[in-house]
């Protein structure tokens, strides 16, 4: 079903005002959202939509009730996710046997099904409501509260919530107010360094040369975040409207979006996208009849970290190696095929229609002092709510994680929380009232980094995680230079070292040094931040490495080659941990008190794991009793 | 021109015989076959124009390419942090043992092949085990053995 393209700003306003206005006058009618995205459908969200748009279909339900099956909400922890508007009740964690009754009781008759509502997890408290579970409320969604008002492949959806409405008033405006805009808004990027992003766009506005690039860079290579995959796949047009925007600014006539395979959902709904909007004039020749020229293409990644990085993402957009290069020249001079290029993160550009829309001071409004609007963070690890939250820049830390993230889950005690991925550090629970902002991660030793927030508890070994790290750069060193590729094999060897007991005092000043002169001289920012997770964990947790080296001793119990597991006299040999052990190292008769022959014991811990909670007899200890075989 | 060739041919002339083009020609040949096969590189240097050495140096960068055929099962465990933290350590140990191989192997019967992946986004039900394309959230290391066997 070909479509005609908007011939003309006004051609298109009035059919965005004809759009708006059928959203308006069916406000009140009852519709069903479905939050899909990768993470619903991996717990069966897909079967959800299904079973509804089937029952609304034999029930004959069509013209009186809305359905959409939308991208991710980020209220992960309590997915399957279904919503029902107007009221905006929230039910979680629904399966495919509970859409009838959704349909009979909510639907139709307007009660609320107490089983599906939320509660918390410390005091039942229940809350029906979508806009008062205590995960949302304290949270200001600029960015991701359009998730659940737009189903991703329809180009209608987003534009009758106002979508490319920024881009038609840009258009009419001199490139050049659009720059000076969106530098007042503040704006800062969100992939990492946090560079100006008005500036960086008038750089490359200023740059001689063309034609000029612009990519958009969704490579998110941080283990543990995936707001920019969320924003790619609930709201793929948002990015798509930022581009075109920042394009026409900057007078480029070409955009990538570069996307890591791993995301493969995500691929698919720009790819819909771009479609639509290339069908619609959004993007080609003549955009909107106003003679700007625009086309956009898919980049698929394949699998390399150091591809986030600029200069690296560029070379491998030309079918190279991605291997960073020294800066400068900036992207902004010398980019894409040695052209001016302007490379910004999933979030920054799905940022700019929100500037241009409400102006830059309305956005200016949300904030601190240097760092401006909201930042969307992934709050994962040992947290009770886990998802993906979006608060004002300057938000505590003791706000995300206690009364967002709900605390610790099993009454663990915080630890830390690490922020900045590989690049970043972990931060203690004495800095729990850090406002978190890029100075405020910088001056804890962290950085912002793309938002990935992973909370750490008492069984989270300080040693280990800066070992994982250090592996993980080690491993995605591109090997172009000496530091990096050599320095980080040695600090992992080294933390490797100390996680096996085998830690000397001297390798606490080695690791030190080393930290430093990697820091100073690698060619790009994965050498330069890839010390960062050692020392932040040395300035923080010395203590935890001195166990390690000192007494041979994991004060989190977690390093296998430092702890033991034993069975008690609590024991009431029931024989269920014996077939569970893959090595067989249990023994034990019936109704008899059970043993663990060290010797054979990998410290897998499903012992630990599969002993009934009622008897507990299985503990966990530190120093080993033997060496691991 | 035998099959691997027609086969390179239509994926070149869909993007253009151009050296940008060279690492989506080399992913859709593994998607083809599942991995590259011997011989698959002469025939894409010779028709992007592209130096074989140049060719072998951007297939062996890139983690999204393998030179070995991959078993009829893929088992990709997510060792991103918030995983790792939840103990995909473990369950990765776990893997390894039964199945006998390191991720990146094949096991001997082709039945196999162990991969690990920084994070999909699913952190909410880590640790998280992906088999075939499904998802398998809260894995334990009694549970390993079981998914794998419905493999
Ligand atoms: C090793 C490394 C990995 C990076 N990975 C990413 C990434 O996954 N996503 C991203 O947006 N920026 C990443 N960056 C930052 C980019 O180089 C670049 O600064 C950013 O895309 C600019 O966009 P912004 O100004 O909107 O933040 C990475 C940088 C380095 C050094
Ligand atoms: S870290 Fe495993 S899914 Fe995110």
């Amino acid at each position: 079903m070909s479509k005609k393209a908007y011939s003309s700003i006004e051609d298109f306003e009035k059919s965005a005002a004809g759009l708006l206005e059928r959203r308006r006058s069916t406000r009140d009618r009852p519709s069903i959202i479905v939050a899909g995205g990768t993470c619903g459908m991996a717990r069966g969200a897909g079967n959800i939509a299904e079973a509804f748009r089937q029952q609304i279909a034999r029930r004959k339900l069509a013209r009186k009730v809305l359905f959409r099956e939308t991208g991710c909400h980020g209220f992960c922890q309590a997915e399957p996710l279904v919503v029902i508007d107007p009221e905006g009740i929230l039910y979680c964690g629904v399966g495919p046997d509970d859409v009838t009754e959704i349909l009979d009781e909510t639907v139709e008759n307007k009660r609320i099904i107490d089983r599906l509502v939320f509660k918390n997890s410390h005091d039942g408290r229940s809350f029906p409501l979508e806009r008062e579970v205590p995960f949302y409320r304290r949270q200001q969604r600029q960015i991701l509260s359009q998730n659940r008002l737009v189903d991703p492949r329809s180009i209608e959806d987003y534009v009758a919530i106002g979508g490319y409405g920024a881009l038609a008033r840009a258009l009419q405006r001199d490139p050049k107010h659009v720059i000076a805009e969106v530098k007042a808004a503040g704006l800062r990027g969100r992939g990492g360094a946090g560079f100006l992003t008005g500036k960086k766009w008038e750089f490359c506005r200023d740059a001689t040369g063309g034609p000029k690039y612009v990519i958009c860079n969704a490579d998110e290579g941080d283990p543990g975040a995936y707001m920019d995959r969320s924003v790619l796949e609930g709201n793929p047009h948002s990015v798509l409207e930022g581009m075109l925007i920042g394009a026409y600014a900057m007078g480029a006539q070409e955009g990538v979006v570069y996307i890591r395979m791993e995301y493969p959902l995500a691929i698919q709904n720009v790819g819909i996208a771009l479609e639509q909007a290339r069908e619609l004039g959004f993007i080609g020749r003549n955009v909107l009849g106003t003679g700007f020229d625009f086309d956009l293409s898919i980049t698929r990644g394949a699998g390399a970290f150091v591809c986030g990085e600029e200069t690296a993402l560029i070379a491998s957009v030309e079918g190279r190696r991605g291997m960073p290069r020294t800066r400068p020249p900036y992207p902004a001079h010398s980019g894409l095929w040695g052209q001016p290029t302007n490379i910004n993160n999933v979030e920054t550009w799905a940022n700019v229609p929100i500037i241009i829309r409400h102006g830059a001071d309305r956005y200016a409004e949300v904030g601190t002092q240097t760092s401006k609007g909201t930042k969307i963070f992934s709050l994962v690890g040992k947290i009770n709510n886990t998802g993906l939250v979006e608060i004002p820049m300057g938000t505590t830390l003791r706000e995300i994680v206690e009364d967002i993230g709900g605390g610790i889950p099993d009454g663990k005690e915080f630890k830390a929380v690490q922020t900045g991925g590989p690049s970043g550090g972990c931060i203690p629970a004495g800095h729990l009232d850090l406002h978190v902002d890029y100075e405020g991660l910088a001056e804890a030793g962290s950085m912002m980094g793309s938002g990935g927030m992973i909370v750490m508890d008492e069984n989270t070994c300080m040693v280990d995680v800066a070992h994982y790290f250090l592996s993980f750069t080690q491993g995605e060193s591109c090997g172009k230079c000496t530091p990096c590729r050599i320095g980080t094999r040695q600090m992992a060897q080294i933390l490797a070292r100390i996680k096996r007991g085998e830690g000397t005092p001297e390798d606490l000043s080695k690791l030190e040094e080393l930290a430093e002169t990697i820091k100073e001289t690698s060619l790009c920012g994965l050498g330069h931040t890839a010390p960062n997770p050692v020392l932040t964990t040395l300035r923080y947790f010395r203590d935890e490495y001195e166990a390690h080296i000192y007494e041979k001793r994991c004060p989190a119990l977690s390093c296998v080659d430092l702890i033991f597991f034993e069975i008690t006299y609590e024991c009431v040999g029931c024989g269920i941990c014996i077939p569970a052990c893959t090595t067989g190292a249990i023994t034990g008769e019936h109704k008899r008190v059970h043993a663990i022959d060290q010797e054979k014991c990998l410290r897998c811990g499903t012992c630990f794991d599969v002993c009934p909670p009622k008897v507990a007899a299985v503990v966990k200890g530190s120093p080993a009793k033997v060496a691991v075989s | 021109m035998n099959q691997t060739q027609q086969v390179i041919t239509r994926i070149t002339s869909k993007y253009g015989k151009n050296r940008s083009a060279l690492i989506s020609v080399l992913q859709d040949v593994h998607a083809a076959y599942n991995y590259l096969p011997e011989g698959s590189l002469d025939i894409v240097s010779a028709q992007l124009a592209v130096p074989l050495s140049t060719v072998y140096g951007v297939a062996t960068f890139f983690k999204a390419f393998s030179f070995a055929p991959r078993g009829r099962h893929v088992a990709t465990l997510c060792t991103g942090t918030a995983c790792h933290v939840r103990g995909a350590s473990t369950l990765l140990v776990e893997a390894e043992t039964r199945l006998g191989i390191s991720p990146g192997e094949t096991t001997a019967d082709q039945r196999f092949t162990l991969e690990t992946v920084n994070c999909l986004g699913c952190c909410a039900v880590g640790p998280l085990l992906v088999l075939d394309g499904k998802y398998h959230g809260q894995m334990t290391a009694q549970r390993i053995a079981g998914v794998l066997e419905g493999g």
